[in-house]
């Protein structure tokens, strides 16, 4: 077995019987990234040096001593570009550290490599990158989801042990979902985003991906918490999340939402979700329906909320303080006009003028009001569904990874595909998506996902959940068929 | 939809020029999504509260007390245009 093909707790445990030494892990990743990469262009950059300095001191008694993981390019890494994948940060270097990476570096592990996005983590296939798409490792002719399509597809091919994404809409669980890894949305509030470019901040939250549940559940524990900095995490008890692991699920309720179970379903998918499903019962669990009614309102009420803050956030790229400036403005209108119109890419402009006129005066009440009046509906819907279950389950997506290529013109398609997983952020509850199996098209299994969705800040329990069914299936075995 | 959406007028309130290309693309393509978007005229709001974030928490204060943070280099090291530690800016006032 390669040493880069092993799981975050596999690794532990190798560097702490001294099998491997964290600088022989980075000269192997670097050997990896080397081979793979030029096929997957899952990374942006990358400091090989700097990371066999950070391993050569790395104290592997630590929680993750030793262990390297990949960091999506709009966390703040100090020292670091940070371009969120557009020309107008490229040339900006980071001077601090997102509160997540002084976390995970106080956990002994080595922040190493910026993965590719979708520009600003717009999108839901990494192709509005503007360095370039991240290629499926399951077929390369594919995208492998997005906006954190380089950190699924990094951790999928090997190329990383784990990597830390954003998720605003769906950004962690549908890229881990079309790559076959393990992709976790915390609770929002429950991880800080300081240091984390602001896309929604009303719906943002940083979380893990990783090859199995066990990982997802090491590296959560390690990057969550009150954060000072960050007025909207919550000072709720940090556990240890590998705690309630290997508990069975026997008793467990789990529901299905009768909405999500809709015509416009891979019909390959729908059936990998309900095989799961059914594997869910005989572990014990009891299956019941429920109901979502307000889920046909959750894209609608996202692109307006999504939209609005977004407009916010990205005035700040201004030509001053950092980033692209135009050159030769003949006055302040025209630098700001074309500083931003050189600097961003097509779908964040889209995304500013749409979120820009719902705030516009007159379209207010009509737009942004009624969203949020909505989206407290999506919120009412998910608090009286958790009544009568412990976890929701679904598909996380209604397909498998689609060609490169094939709706990057069409935003209204490409965004009715983030239907199942853009609710959890509207309601700020927690989401998981883990392997359940494989969709066969044009002759080549694509993976597939199943999504949990938990009360906020039941972590651990949907840690569980995920966990009894990958500990029952040899999805977790599965490798992607790559030239190595 | 909204009859009275307009890309070239929005793009000059969110200060973004864009091309005369762009302008009928995004008309066409940003009338689509507001087509869809209009669905949620439908739904019943009337007494509901409007959710600006998923955890309600208000007017969260942390001590007035100084810590170190960016030093001047610091804060003016990726600005495109600087001088005197200051950053250089268009002139704002004709």
């Amino acid at each position: 077995m390669e040493l880069t093909s092993l799981s975050v707790a596999e690794l532990r445990e190798k560097l702490r019987a001294k099998e491997v030494s964290s600088v022989e892990v980075v000269r192997a990743l670097e050997a990896r990234i080397a081979r793979v990469d030029p096929q997957i262009h899952g990374y942006l950059s990358r400091d090989f040096e700097l990371a066999q300095k950070l391993a050569a001191t790395a104290d592997v008694s630590l929680p993750l001593g030793g262990v390297p993981v990949a960091i999506k390019d709009v966390i703040n890494v100090n020292g670091e570009p940070c371009t969120c994948a557009s020309k107008i940060l490229l040339g900006y270097r980071a001077n601090y550290d997102a509160t997540v990476i002084r976390k995970l570096r106080s956990a002994g592990a080595i922040p190493f490599g910026r993965t590719n996005l979708d520009e600003f983590a717009m999108g839901s296939s990494t192709e509005n990158s503007a360095f370039g798409h991240t290629r499926n490792p399951w077929d390369t002719s594919r995208v492998p989801g997005g906006s954190s399509g380089g950190s699924a597809a990094v951790v999928a091919a090997d190329e990383a042990f784990a990597a830390l994404g954003s998720d605003t809409g769906g950004s962690i669980r549908q890229p881990a979902a079309f790559c076959g890894c393990v992709g976790l949305k915390p609770t929002y509030g429950r991880v800080s985003r300081f240091g984390l470019v602001a896309f929604a901040s009303s719906l943002d939250q940083i979380g893990p991906f990783s090859k199995t549940v066990r990982d997802a559940a090491l590296l959560l524990t390690a990057i969550s918490g009150r954060d000072p900095q960050d007025s909207t995490s919550l000072d709720e008890p940090v556990p240890d999340y590998t705690a309630a692991l290997g508990r069975d699920v026997k008793g467990l309720r789990l529901g299905l939402p009768r909405e999500y179970f809709i015509e416009g379903v891979d019909p390959q998918v729908d059936a990998a979700v309900r095989a799961a499903i059914k594997q869910y019962e005989s572990l014990g669990a009891e299956i019941v329906e429920v109901s979502l009614p307000h889920t046909e309102h959750a894209v609608g009420v996202y692109y307006i909320i999504a939209t609005a803050e977004a407009s916010a956030n990205l005035a700040r790229f201004d030509g001053v303080r950092y980033g692209h400036r135009a050159a030769d403005a003949t006055g302040l209108l025209d630098h700001y006009g074309r500083t931003r119109e050189e600097g961003f890419g097509p779908e964040v402009k889209r995304r500013i003028i749409l979120g820009t006129y719902v705030l516009s005066s007159g379209y207010y009440d009509a737009y942004y009001l009624r969203a949020q009046k909505v989206r407290t509906l999506i919120r009412d819907d998910f608090t009286k569904a958790f009544e009568n279950c412990d976890a929701i389950i679904a598909p996380t997506s209604p397909e498998a990874a689609f060609k490169a290529g094939d709706r990057s013109d069409d935003p209204l398609k490409m965004y009715l595909a983030d239907i199942f997983t853009i609710a959890a952020n509207l309601a700020g509850i927690c989401g998981i998506s883990i392997p359940c199996g494989f969709a066969q098209i044009d002759g080549r299994p694509l993976p597939v996902g199943l999504q949990l969705l938990g009360k906020s800040f039941d972590e651990a329990r949907l840690l569980q959940i995920a966990h009894a069914y990958e500990q029952s299936t040899h999805w977790r075995k599965a490798r992607p068929p790559m030239e190595a | 939809m909204s009859a009275s959406f307009d890309v070239r007028y929005t793009a000059q309130l969110a200060r973004l020029h864009l091309s005369e290309e762009e302008i009928a693309r995004f008309q066409v393509q940003l009338s689509q999504v507001l087509t869809y978007i209009e669905k949620l005229k439908k739904v019943d709001v009337r007494g509901v509260e409007p959710t600006a974030h998923a955890n309600a928490v208000f007017n969260v204060f942390r001590d007035d007390t100084p810590r170190d943070w960016f030093t001047a280099e610091q804060a003016l090291a990726n600005a495109p245009r600087a001088a005197n530690q200051l950053f250089v800016v268009p002139k704002v006032i004709e």
